[in-house]
């Protein structure tokens, strides 16, 4: 027995399913739950399942969901292979739906021009949120994650400042409830819908030709090659010719660009407006975060996000339809996706450790003390 | 479940290990072919063999790392399982990687302690691991301090430590893989000492290098591995040099040697009162005046750590010189990045290859763009072009014999002198106009040193300004028109080849200039 899992957990192809292995193991344990708490399991994932591809507007729900969600994975690709932990992309899309909207709201202008106008501007939007913390990291040294982390917040404040106040929707400033949305954007700069009545619009089909760009920029452009050799060595890369930080800049604007783009869509492709409820995730819907696990759970490869988005797509559509059918609480669901999360972000950690494992064949009981620590390399020889 | 050998908890000493028939399969290359090898109490072993031949695969089966496709280990005739370090370290073997696993914030004797097995409390007692260590260090003349911080070592002395760490955990049998790469030559000599008394002590030892006059000197017998086959196992005793290259390579080897007369050519490489800091911040370099013409080889000679890793990193932009000046084809190059130096034609063999050499993540097509992966031939437009990377990766690896499954193959797969052919493969082929080479031949077979050599001396041919950087005295002899001794981060002299002979270079390298 002990045999066999030693095997199977040397199969290298199983690297591949990790992700899925993950999944899977979330699933077990949330099933486990609830039986705990006298659902059956199966009732439940039924709900769930047709909740998420049921018919054809609960299809159309999941891409809805899962185009933030690549968009926002495709950014994460890249700057990960850089090694840059960008953990903003929440602010980036926050502030890429701020300014489109505002553009959008401003100009009077035919739509052909301003709806790519708009997007192109939540786009650069987003780049400039991100490439201030890359600026922050590349030349003054400061940890990206901290500093990604505190531009989400600002962002937040700007945008409960903004929607409450500056860009309210003149008829709210009226109303009693005094909603923090905007007005709404003009008929003519909408996303066109692709499948009436559902909401699916073809954003989906900006966020799947962006995944092959992204594609290719990793993978044939000396760009992405600069920018996957600083991931993986910047020493070696410097020594290349490479300008170390200056790719880390780039990494960063990139990332927060596609989180912008994902701000400026969820407006013109969705929702015509800018709204939240108020809390930290009440416009993205905590896609500035679920996006990077879509893009661990791809492989951090753009073309892989686009499976994994639809998984999560679902993940989050049908929760929401197994919550109504079993009344499990609410706070279920959100376990269930911090466990999907968890072992997701695990598994991904799990690899690269083996994969350099492998590589080195240095599994000495003193190396993994020594990953912790600073280790004292001498040129290998052999 | 059966019980493995491993975990019984008192165990003979080792009095002959043997492995039978052992293969060990990758993606693409078999890199052990029925593999029969033995050490006995006592002896040292040598194993010798090309690049990628599989020397170091069969010693990470012994110890452990890797698991053989087929085969089995015996020791005093019983059979084992090693699955994983543990096993191999509670059986009695110790492994010293080229690659050292100290944590450097930490001391000698809490390195030690660190990850001991008999450790039953949580408190490993450090005193008593302290004065352990100085008894052995002692008995095998192993001389470090205990308190020392392993940042603070010299990579012999780290070397050491390990030896030492191995000693500790009750090893019978060690399994040396290059050990005498990195070290100097007077270190080399104090870790033969080493070698004997380890022996004397009924230590037996597994010792892989690439130098047979090591083999020659400390070795009891050797066997030879040859594309991942035993092709010889037979006693040291009346083999020659030759005897041995022959072989490992299958043919006689001749290191060829500077015959024509420079072709003086203009001034490409200057240095004017260069200072630099090494990485602790000390003054590395003091001040070198050096120059290379076109179409000569300036080798560099000096105890390691007296300024020549720092002096090949300020020429190539990659430290910043704090004071001086450097010149490249006449223009001055202080404080500009590598890119542009690139640009003026220079080239770069660094000493530390896994760090700056190569991108291990990386395959090896990718590994020979890394240079010019921005320019003609490899991309236009921004863009890669796959097609003729490919072409030319082919022929590289063709032109230099690097033993790889296919050009897709992660470069930190290969084989370590495989993954210096690669740097050599993506220098050598720029046709550079300046060319620094530190440790050119670090960890390569003889059979590559012979290609390197010429392929250095073709450079100069092509009126090259060749900078050579090299440990090896008998190198910078046979390969130099000048010899610049370095010592204290000065260049101490600069000889005609004519003059340069070792008592001299000896007495500059030790800092005194005979009168
Ligand atoms: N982890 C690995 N994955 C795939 N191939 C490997 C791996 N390790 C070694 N190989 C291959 O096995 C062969 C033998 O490699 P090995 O490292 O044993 O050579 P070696 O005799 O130690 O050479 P060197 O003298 O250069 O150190 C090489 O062709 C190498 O590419
Ligand atoms: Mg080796």
């Amino acid at each position: 027995m002990k045999r066999f899992f030693a095997r199977v957990l040397n199969a290298r192809q199983l690297d591949n399913f990790l992700p899925i292995v993950a999944a899977l193991a979330a699933f077990v344990i949330g099933a486990g739950m609830l039986l705990l708490m006298g659902t059956n399991p199966l009732t439940a994932y039924r709900a769930m399942f047709s909740g998420a591809f049921g018919n054809q507007n609960a299809l159309a729900e999941t891409i809805v969901k899962a185009v933030p969600l690549l968009l926002i994975g495709l950014g994460i690709c890249i700057s990960f292979r850089a090694k840059v932990m960008n953990i903003g992309a929440e602010g980036q899309m926050i502030v890429g739906g701020l300014i489109s909207v505002a553009f959008g709201l401003a100009v009077d202008w035919p739509g052909w021009l301003a709806l790519p106008l708009g997007l192109l501007i939540g786009f650069l939007g987003g780049a400039a949120w991100g490439a201030i913390p890359g600026i922050l990291k590349a030349y003054f040294n400061v940890n990206e994650i901290l500093s990604t982390v505190m531009m989400n917040a600002i962002a937040v404040q700007l945008m409960n400042y903004l929607l409450g106040g500056p860009l309210m929707d003149p008829q709210q400033a009226q109303a009693l409830g005094k909603l923090p949305e905007t007005a709404r954007l003009n008929e003519a700069y909408h996303l066109a819908r692709l499948l009436p009545p559902t909401r699916l619009h073809a954003g989906v089909l900006i966020a799947l030709a962006l995944s092959f760009v992204v594609y290719v920029l990793l993978f044939h452009t000396t760009l992405g090659y600069r920018i996957r050799a600083v991931g993986f060595n910047p020493f070696a890369s410097r020594y290349g010719g490479i300008r170390v930080p200056q790719q880390v800049v780039i990494a960063l604007l990139l990332s927060g660009a596609f989180a912008g783009l994902a701000g400026a869509i969820q407006i013109y492709g969705l929702n015509y407006r800018m709204i939240t409820d108020g809390s930290p995730t009440g416009f993205t819907g905590g896609a500035g975060f679920n996006g990077i696990v879509t893009a661990l759970f791809g492989g951090l490869h753009p073309l892989g996000a686009i499976p994994a988005s639809f998984f999560f797509g679902a993940l989050l559509v049908g929760a929401n339809a197994m919550q109504r059918v079993t009344q499990v609480p609410s706070s279920f669901v959100t376990v269930l996706n911090g466990m999907v999360v968890i072992f997701v972000v695990s598994a991904a950690i799990w690899k690269e450790l083996r994969e350099r494992q492998r590589r080195m064949a240095f599994a000495t009981e003193t190396s993994r003390l020594a990953e912790l620590a600073s280790v004292s390399e001498t040129p290998p020889q052999g | 479940m059966s019980q493995s050998q491993a975990t019984l908890p008192l165990r003979q000493k080792i009095e002959h290990l043997e492995m039978r028939g052992i293969t060990k399969i990758f993606p693409g290359v078999v890199a052990n072919d029925r593999v029969d090898f033995d050490v006995r109490e006592g002896e040292v072993h040598a194993l010798l063999g090309e690049n990628g031949a599989g020397k170091s695969t069969l010693m990470k089966i012994l110890y452990g790392l890797y698991e053989p496709n087929e085969g089995e280990i015996r020791i005093n005739g019983q059979p084992v399982r090693i699955r994983s370090p543990k096993d191999a370290i509670a059986l009695g073997i110790g492994m010293i990687h080229q690659h050292f696993m100290l944590v450097d914030t930490l001391t000698v004797a809490e390195n030690i302690a660190l990850g001991l097995p008999s450790s039953r409390r949580f408190i490993t007692d450090l005193d008593v691991v302290a004065r352990r260590t100085l008894e052995l260090a002692e008995t095998y003349g192993l001389h470090v301090d205990p308190e020392a911080y392993i940042w603070q070592l010299a990579v012999g002395q780290r070397q050491r430590v390990e030896i030492l760490k191995a000693l500790y955990r009750g090893a019978d049998l060690f399994i040396l893989d290059e050990p005498t790469a990195v070290l100097t030559p007077q270190e080399v000599d104090e870790f033969m000492g080493t070698m004997r008394q380890m022996t004397r002590e009924r230590h037996s030892i597994i010792f892989i290098t690439h130098k047979l006059h090591e083999v020659i000197a400390t070795c009891d017998r050797v066997t030879v591995l040859r594309n991942g086959r035993r092709v010889a196992s037979r006693p040291v005793d009346g083999c020659t040099k030759l005897d041995l290259a022959r072989l490992m390579v299958g043919h006689d080897i001749v290191l060829p040697k500077i015959t024509s007369a420079p072709k003086q050519g203009e001034v490409r490489l200057q240095l004017q009162e260069v200072h630099a800091l090494s990485e602790r911040g000390t003054l590395a370099l003091r001040g070198v005046n050096l120059q290379v013409r076109a179409g000569e080889i300036v080798g560099v000679a000096g105890v390691s750590g007296n300024g020549q890793s720092e002096l090949a990193e300020v020429i190539t932009g990659l430290r910043r010189v704090t004071q001086g000046k450097i010149f490249v084809n006449g223009q001055e190059t202080t404080g500009k990045p590598p890119a542009d130096l690139l640009q003026l034609g220079m080239a770069y063999i660094p000493e530390e290859r896994m760090r700056d050499g190569i991108i291990s993540d990386f395959t090896v097509s990718e590994n020979v763009i890394l240079r010019n992966h921005n320019h003609a031939p490899y991309a236009r437009r921004g863009f890669l072009l796959h097609r003729i990377i490919a072409e030319i990766t082919d022929r590289l690896i063709r032109l230099f014999d690097i033993r790889t499954p296919s050009r897709l193959t992660p470069a930190g797969n290969l084989s370590g002198g495989n993954i210096q052919k690669v740097v050599l493969a993506r220098e050598l082929s720029r046709t550079p106009k300046v060319l620094i080479a530190a440790q050119p031949t670090r960890g390569v077979d003889i059979g590559a040193i012979e290609f390197i050599h010429k392929n250095l001396l073709d450079q100069r041919e092509a009126g090259a300004a060749i900078l050579l950087i090299s440990e090896d005295l008998d190198e910078v002899l046979s390969l130099s028109d000048r010899v610049a001794v370095m010592y204290e981060g000065r260049i101490m002299d600069i000889l005609d080849a004519k003059d340069a002979e070792r008592g001299k270079i000896g007495l500059l390298m030790a800092g005194v200039r005979p009168e």
